[in-house]
């Protein structure tokens, strides 16, 4: 086990690794069908979440639909 | 009312943008109601197929279901991401993907902001983001000034729609210029909605008499004291105003003209 530090949405969130896309949604409780991932500015499609780990320095954005005109 | 509905549907056709048609000429967005229950009724009652959503991060500290899709239903409604918020064409170009990967449709509503008092676009940017947008398949609707030049620019880069403000989003000035809107939708051979400054009924009358293929509007719904009722009235609004454009209006004259017979009188 690895401790990976992570931007988050702007933020740093420690891990334990090695982690997957998919285990930090996990982790955050987030539901993979409503929201959409970004790693270091690239998209990652969703079924791909699942075999992209993430590396310690890594920026993930996580971004879902809200209200808006 | 529902009979005014079905005359429309009989005499106008549907609106076509970027392959995809509409029977309603009224789009809404999301924003700025006071709770989310009053947003999905008022929405209900606006008749609006097409509804705009913006695009931000998840709130990690607070409850995961504040996204819109846990509220609005994605197989009802057609979303219509936007790129609000964005001062660059790489920042909304960023967005506009972002939107696109939650997986609804090829359709963005591309905002590219040059000063934060007005609102207003930045031009240049929303120009050259437009023609990477649509070079990357996206359908294209631009928000953009009264400004004819912008508009066919934005016509030559590939935008599906060209969306001309009637006043400052969010100002509720309503249509301040109708002979731009008017110049922009006869010169454009892409569908003119009219986005932003709206701010009640009439206001979308006098727009949707001006010839416009459609508006988009949110806060004058919003922020009405009864958000409902105001979807509704906008309904109608954006109708009667449909329907006056297309009857074609009577000419304006200086002078009064009896409408009862003149002979016949005692």
């Amino acid at each position: 086990m690895t401790r990976l530090t992570l931007t988050v949405n702007g933020d740093p969130r420690v891990i334990e690794g090695p982690a997957t896309l998919a285990d930090l949604l996990r982790q955050l409780e987030l539901d993979a069908r409503m929201v959409v991932v970004e790693l270091n500015r690239e998209i990652v499609r969703r079924p791909r979440l699942a075999e992209t780990e993430v590396q310690n320095g890594d920026s993930v954005e996580l971004v879902h639909f809200v209200g808006g005109g | 009312m529902a009979t005014t509905i079905q005359e429309q549907t009989l005499i106008d056709p549907p609106l076509a943008v970027g392959g995809r048609s509409f029977r309603s000429r009224l789009l809404v967005g999301t924003g700025k109601y006071r709770n989310n229950a009053e947003m999905v009724r008022a929405i209900e009652a606006s008749g609006a197929e097409v509804v705009t959503v913006a695009v931000r991060r998840v709130d990690l500290d607070r409850s995961k279901e504040e996204g819109l899709l846990y509220h609005l239903d994605p197989t009802r409604y057609f979303l219509l991401a936007n790129t609000a918020g964005c001062y660059t064409a790489d920042e909304a170009i960023r967005y506009a993907r972002l939107g696109r990967e939650a997986g609804f449709n090829d359709f963005i509503k591309l905002e590219v902001i040059g000063d934060r008092d007005t609102l207003l676009p930045d031009t240049a940017g929303l120009i050259s983001a437009t023609k990477t947008l649509a070079a990357e398949g996206f359908q294209v609707m631009a928000y953009t000034n009264d400004d004819l030049i912008t508009a066919l620019r934005l016509e030559d880069a590939g935008a599906a729609a060209v969306m001309p403000l009637a006043s400052p989003i969010g100002s509720g000035l309503g249509l301040l210029n109708p002979y731009s809107i008017r110049t922009i939708k006869k010169r454009l051979k892409v569908p003119v909605l009219v986005d932003a400054g709206v701010g009640t009924a009439s206001d979308a009358c006098i727009t949707m008499e001006q010839g416009v293929d459609g508006i988009l509007m949110n806060t004058a719904i919003a922020e009405a004291e009864d958000a409902v009722s105001m979807a509704l009235a906008m309904r109608y609004a954006v109708e009667a105003g449909r329907l006056a454009f297309l009857a074609g209006r009577m000419p304006r004259r200086e002078v009064a003209v009896p409408s009862s017979p003149t002979t016949g009188m005692l």
